[in-house]
């Protein structure tokens, strides 16, 4: 019997959050040549022949050597410019492309040698794709779409639309099963195309730029859902882009391909701190940093603490010491508990009293280290104070001053002076 | 200048064929003149007025209510002109030679479409076909098959089949791209394509070239009746022959109405846009 098992998966959830991840998806030494004799040039290409030369030859190199691991459970983004040979690379991993040299595999079985019936299993149960265009069947209503891939597989037609309906409602769309495509929106048919993708409950899911044909506010809403779906289901997702911001939001990690070869693979911060060449620095200026630098990445070490155990003196000695005006005060745990002025510790101890809990302004903002910098600029504008990043238990992480924000959103370096 | 002896050799052909080939041509004749003659005895014996009824049916169903009193109003006038038999006749001439044309037409077409080779060889054969005079045909067709209506549904066959091949290879090509790739990602084997995706998104073009080749098999009629193939055309010829004009408008005119009746039905098959 066939049933959607989407929250039954939770063992990848764990391969997920743990350091030893599960690889779901190997490429190694992937190349697509297209041209009437792509062997016969592939040789010059491993040698590191121009574009020009190949050219020359009447061949294109589509994909250049790639290699890359897609861990289980995560949304795995390739971006590049037009022609950089996302598409390409993206159809060879369902042989949509036949690649010229290289393997694919997937849960350790190489997909570069299936046969025809082994393929089409494959594509059946394993990997499901959406388009740019959607690329539904017009002559087909909306159900009737979404259980096209169960319907190839042979399933009756109540078993195949139970699970049809079931995708639909996830994707936010029960009530237009009988529609035709040609009668939605383009965001409502990128949702059939979501569902039929998810009916047939693959492992991997490919999106070549799911969502670029769609209005920006859709295209926002659409990656909201996408989100929040993939939080539910744990698939693992391969997305195609070429908008950096798109795939800074999606991506746990995003490879960067330019001209046929992956320049740069790493997660949205790794990307955008340190970008491993002009290219992709190129695609990093415009990116609004401030959606994606987070407080853990600008917040600094605290110069110096005191304890509520601490009397007034002690706090005034150390606060001189480090030419500050105020401090923060932890507890034993280094929770915090607030913040005390300088002049507040001085008029202490003139009445002779020593107890800094008097004192003590609990009125700081508090943060959690994955906060973007977009979401922090709020928070200066009713304090004083530096904003403090505390982790789940309240323990103080670091501080991030005002001037440390503006730094994040120009991309400059000061978090080490 | 040299003068090609073509039509020498294509009379030596053509004795050769019959003389060869005897056997052949005799099952063929056999087939057709089963097939016409069924038709032939569905269409006449039913009664008129069950007929009438199937054909109002029918156009209602499949073209509205317009289209449905027009054929009532078609079809009492050529029964009232006497010519219902000879209508029903060719009517069942016509029905042979689309049959056949279908089933040889539709999968050609679509060995065509997924073969630029086998394109190229077929195109020329289907120019030859529709634009060679139809007379042409009648010769060697009578040569190979007698008189009777089975030379004339050859050559009704002959000269009509190629639209819905054309068409049908047209269809198919137009298919979206991006369609069949998603029905492959999906992993749709070959048949499935075809059966599930390719044919029902050119349907409207496949039934675009069914309804041209009811169309020419019904311009035909006249030519295949000087073969002696009968119904309608050989009112028409009468008409001509013994200079009896009104014998010959009837004959026309039921041809037309029968035309038109057909051809609106064909137009309106296949899906409707919302
Ligand atoms: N069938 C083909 N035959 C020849 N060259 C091709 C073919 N398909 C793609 N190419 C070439 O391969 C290169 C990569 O194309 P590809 O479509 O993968 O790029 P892309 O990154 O997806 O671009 P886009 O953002 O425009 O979709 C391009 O130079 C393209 O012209
Ligand atoms: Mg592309």
């Amino acid at each position: 019997m066939y049933y959607l098992c989407y929250f039954t998966e939770n063992n990848s959830i764990d391969a997920y959050e743990g350091n030893d991840r599960m690889v779901k998806l190997e490429v190694k030494n992937l190349y697509k040549i297209f041209g009437p004799n792509p062997s016969k040039i592939l040789p010059l290409v491993k040698e590191g022949a121009s574009k020009e030369e190949i050219q020359k030859r009447g061949h294109v190199v589509g994909v250049n050597n790639a290699n890359f691991s897609v861990y289980e459970g995560e949304i795995f983004v390739i971006m590049g410019l037009s022609g950089s040979g996302k598409s390409t690379l993206i159809r060879c991993l369902n042989r949509l492309i036949e690649p010229t040299a290289g393997e694919i595999i997937v849960d350790g079985q190489n997909i570069s040698g299936l046969g025809t019936k082994e393929l089409t299993e494959f594509r059946r149960k394993k990997m499901s794709m959406v388009f740019q265009n959607f690329a539904l069947l017009p002559h087909r209503n909306i159900e009737e779409n979404v259980a096209f891939g169960l319907e190839i597989q042979g399933l009756s037609i109540e078993e195949r639309l139970k699970i049809a309906y079931e995708s639909l409602d996830m994707v936010g769309l029960s009530g237009y099963e009988k529609a035709m495509p040609s009668e939605l929106s383009g965001g409502m048919q990128q949702r059939v195309g979501l569902a039929r993708a998810l009916a047939t409950n693959p492992d991997i899911l490919l999106m070549d730029e799911a969502f670029s044909a769609l209005d920006p506010l859709i295209r926002k809403d659409m990656q909201d859902e996408l989100i929040t779906l993939h939080d539910k289901m744990r698939k693992t997702i391969i997305f195609i882009t070429h908008d950096l911001d798109e795939a800074l939001k999606v991506g746990d990690r995003i490879a960067i391909m330019k001209d046929g070869v992956i320049v740069q693979v790493g997660s949205s911060e790794e990307i955008l701190e340190n970008p491993s060449n002009d290219y992709v620095k190129e695609f990093t200026q415009d990116v609004n940093r401030a959606k994606v630098i987070t407080a853990a990445s600008i917040m600094k070490k605290a110069d110096a603490i005191v304890y509520s155990r601490d009397g007034a003196r002690v706090a005034v000695r150390k606060m001189r010491d480090n030419s500050i005006s105020s401090v923060f005060v932890v507890d034993r745990e280094r929770r915090l508990k607030g913040i005390i002025t300088i002049d507040d510790a001085l008029n202490l101890i003139k009445t002779n009293r020593e107890d800094i809990l008097e004192i003590i302004d609990t009125n700081v903002q508090t943060v959690s280290g994955d906060v973007s910098i977009q979401d922090l600029i709020p928070l200066f504008i009713n304090s004083k104070y530096p904003v403090v990043v505390v982790d789940e238990n309240q323990k103080m992480q670091g501080i991030i001053f005002k001037a440390s924000v503006l730094a994040g959103l120009l991309g400059e370096d000061d978090t080490n002076d | 200048m040299i003068r090609l002896p073509i039509g020498y050799y294509v009379e030596k052909a053509i004795d050769w064929l019959t003389y060869n080939l005897d056997s052949f041509f005799s099952m063929i004749k056999t087939i057709l003149l089963a097939i016409i003659n069924s038709f032939e005895f569905i269409f006449t014996g039913i009664p008129f007025i069950v007929m009438l009824l199937i054909f109002v049916i029918i156009s209602w169903k499949v073209a509205g209510r317009n289209v449905a009193i027009f054929t009532a109003i078609g079809l009492v006038i050529i029964k009232s002109i006497n010519l219902w038999q000879q209508t029903m006749s060719t009517f069942a001439l016509v029905a042979t030679a689309t049959v056949i044309a279908i089933v040889i037409g539709i999968p050609l077409g679509i060995w065509m479409s997924f073969r630029d080779t086998v394109n190229s060889f077929v195109r020329p054969i289907l120019d030859f076909m529709q634009t060679m005079p139809a007379f042409v045909y009648l010769i060697p067709a009578v040569y190979f098959f007698d008189l009777g209506p089975v030379p004339g549904a050859v050559a009704t066959i002959i000269f009509a089949m190629p639209p819905i091949v054309r068409l049908t290879n047209l269809g198919i090509r137009q298919v979206a791209e991006d369609v069949i790739e998603a029905s492959r990602a999906f992993g749709a084997t070959s048949s499935q394509m075809l059966f599930k995706v390719q044919i029902p998104l050119a349907m409207p073009t496949i039934l675009a070239g069914l309804n041209q080749t009811i169309m020419l098999s019904l311009s035909m009629v006249v030519i295949s009746a000087m073969i002696g193939s009968g119904g309608l055309g050989d009112v028409v010829l009468r008409g001509i022959t013994q200079m009896r004009v009104g014998l010959g408008f009837e004959g026309g005119l039921a041809v037309v109405i029968l035309a038109m009746i057909l051809d609106r039905i064909t137009q309106s098959l296949g899906p409707k846009e919302k």
